[in-house]
């Protein structure tokens, strides 16, 4: 470090200069680009870098009236100190348990509903069926489970009446452990199914209806068509939004489930986005809850390029 | 194109069934809503659902607007939107211009740490400790300015600049006109299809946003809608509605239907721009899926 700051008479030599003399040119033939550029690059910094050199506070014990560089420097203590909380393992199981409802039951549900669309032939008929499922991905999660509620409510819902008057039974969905995350599926499914199919209606308008009329002169029928044309134009899309959903198993929605989650469901219904919150801005204990999000995000980063290097090896392109 | 076999028939007319119910289903809890807000009590009580109400009723938006809370945060929600849109569009659209200049020095590295920052976040509470730090808690510009860019779209509108024909640049700038200008008088005018579907992109994402108000707003005189309606409907609070600036003959009308109106003044908005929606998104996850 010392070494770089002395004094060299031979450090300054001729092209070092005619080069910075460039450099220099082109800044201010820049400068009005560099202007335009300012704002962002100030919102990046900001908003997005401060807050990565904040995750420090990790591994202090952060005090809000003593500031950054007031606070103790505690090492990995607030990691150990979740490793060793039973509350991460109920953490890590709600938020995978989530994920793999997501993968099984809502994954599949835009490709089936999107080769369904794909048979139709009647435009006005397509068109119409499209214009009606895409409505609930532009409403929010606040009005999602809104409606939820307003359905499965205990005082006079009307999933809940029905229920009664066909078991006899009374049950409380929305604070029930049970039907916590099957909810939450269902939830999913009903927003965002239809948009889901934009992208496999997309491939699947691209393939060549020669091979249709082809398969068609070879005697092939409807299945022969769907299993050797249809599936395989939109395999790679499948591959690649699979992936990328493995590659945010952690992340489950942090909207939805915050708003689901109430004092009876907790148990279920923590996973670690809405524990950072309830601990971290409820409870005050920032230093603990970073620790929480950081673990999160480091988990989350190796999950994305993990899952991009498994899209390169199986022959797609994957994401950068 | 398709042979037409018995199967075939069979099959194409349980699709056609299947497709309705689907969409039937898709749309049949909106008009549920709609429908119980407009109903009646007893009909509420007595009958167990309904699409469309025997006798009509206004009560319930009566009520909820008898006072001004719900009035003051639909208002917060359209300043949000609309100041938000333009900070938005105004934040990405010049960033994405310098940055869609190939020869501007430190580019590359701009663009890697844009795209670090779309995988690595520092997080809630870091986030929060910022938007705290620089005084912006309780402040409407907290649910604007932390949200100023999406990088997922910066990245989209750069790769659009960058398609644009050189050309155009190197004649304004023969011309006299500097970079700024270039970008007001020739960049912007030809992108404005491209502007108004992030304009509608990032309108509904403010309108929609609930994450910031709950992180960042405590004083309730500056809830947005989404606030609010997570309150009266989740959690049975933020008294809304006060039978007594009504006539006294005004019987309070269920909590049910109350909850269902201020579902239908919160979507509505959303369904007005609907068919604007429709079309523009899909072309903007047509244009997110091509890698640029």
């Amino acid at each position: 470090m010392q070494k770089v700051q002395e004094y060299n008479p031979e450090w300054p030599s001729v092209r070092p200069v005619a080069k910075n003399k460039k450099v220099l040119a082109k800044l201010s033939k820049d400068k009005w680009l560099y202007v335009l550029l300012l704002p962002g690059a100030l919102y990046f910094l900001v908003f997005k870098y401060l807050p990565m050199w904040g995750v420090l506070i990790a591994f202090q014990n952060y005090q809000p009236f003593l500031g950054f560089f007031g606070s103790q420097w505690i090492g990995i203590g607030n990691f150990k100190d979740f490793f060793i909380n039973p509350d991460f393992f109920r953490l890590l199981n709600n938020t995978l348990i989530l994920s793999l409802y997501n993968i099984f039951l809502f994954f599949p549900a835009p490709i089936v509903l999107a080769l369904l669309l794909n048979e139709v032939r009647k435009t006005f008929y397509k068109r119409t069926v499209q214009t009606l499922i895409y409505v609930p991905h532009f409403m929010s999660m606040v009005i999602v489970v809104s409606i939820t509620y307003v359905f499965f409510t205990i005082d006079g819902g009307f999933v809940t009446q029905l229920v009664e008057q066909l078991t006899g039974h009374k049950i409380d969905f929305l604070t029930s452990l049970s039907w916590f995350r099957p909810l939450i599926v269902l939830q999913t499914i009903w927003k965002e199914t239809g948009w889901g199919t934009i992208l496999f209606l997309a491939a699947l308008a691209g393939v060549d209806a020669q091979l249709y009329e082809a398969a068609i002169v070879d005697g092939a029928g409807r299945w022969r068509q769907l299993w050797h044309i249809t599936l395989p134009s939109i395999r790679s899309t499948i591959v690649i939004l699979f992936i990328l959903r493995m590659g945010s198993a952690l992340d489950n929605g942090f909207e939805q489930i915050y708003l689901m989650t109430n004092s009876l469901n907790r148990q279920v219904a923590d996973v670690f986005d809405t524990y950072v919150y309830f601990v971290g801005i409820t409870q005050g204990s920032f230093s603990y809850s970073t620790a929480v999000g950081l673990f999160k995000a480091v988990i989350g980063v190796i999950l994305i390029f993990g899952s991009n290097y498994l899209a390169k090896k199986s022959g797609e392109s994957g994401l950068f | 194109m398709r042979t037409n076999t018995w199967f075939g028939r069979i099959f194409d007319g349980f699709n056609y069934l299947f497709l309705a119910v689907v969409s039937i289903c898709t749309v049949i809890p909106f008009i549920y809503v709609v429908a119980g807000s407009f109903a009646t009590n007893t009909e509420l009580t007595q009958r167990a659902f309904f699409l469309i109400p025997k006798t009509i009723s206004f009560s319930a938006y009566q009520f909820i607007f008898s006072t001004d809370t719900l009035l003051r945060s639909a208002l917060v929600s359209v300043y949000i939107t609309v100041v938000g849109t333009i900070v938005n569009l105004l934040f990405t659209t010049t960033m994405a211009y310098s940055l869609s200049r190939k020869d501007l020095l430190g580019r590359n590295l701009i663009l890697n740490l844009i795209v670090f920052s779309m995988v690595f976040s520092g997080g809630m509470i870091p986030t929060f400790l910022v938007v705290k730090g620089l005084g912006l808690l309780d402040s409407l510009w907290a649910m604007i300015i932390p949200g100023a860019i999406s990088a997922f779209n910066l990245i989209i509108v750069k790769n659009f600049f960058q398609e644009l024909p050189k050309e155009l640049i190197e004649s304004a700038s023969l011309d006299g006109c500097t970079d700024i200008g270039t970008f007001c008088r020739i960049i912007l005018p030809l992108s404005k299809p491209v502007l108004a579907t992030f304009a509608l992109f990032y309108a509904v994402g403010h309108w929609n946003d609930f994450y910031s108000a709950l992180l960042y707003i405590n004083d309730s005189a500056k809830w947005p809608l989404q606030v609010l309606l997570q309150q009266i409907v989740m959690l049975s609070q933020g008294s809304i509605g006060d039978p007594s600036n009504l006539d006294p003959t005004f019987v309070k009308p269920p909590d049910q239907s109350i909850k269902m109106a201020v579902i239908v003044v919160s979507t509505v908005p959303i369904m007005l721009v609907y068919p604007w929606l429709q079309k523009h998104f899909v072309k903007g996850v047509m244009v997110g899926a091509v890698k640029g």
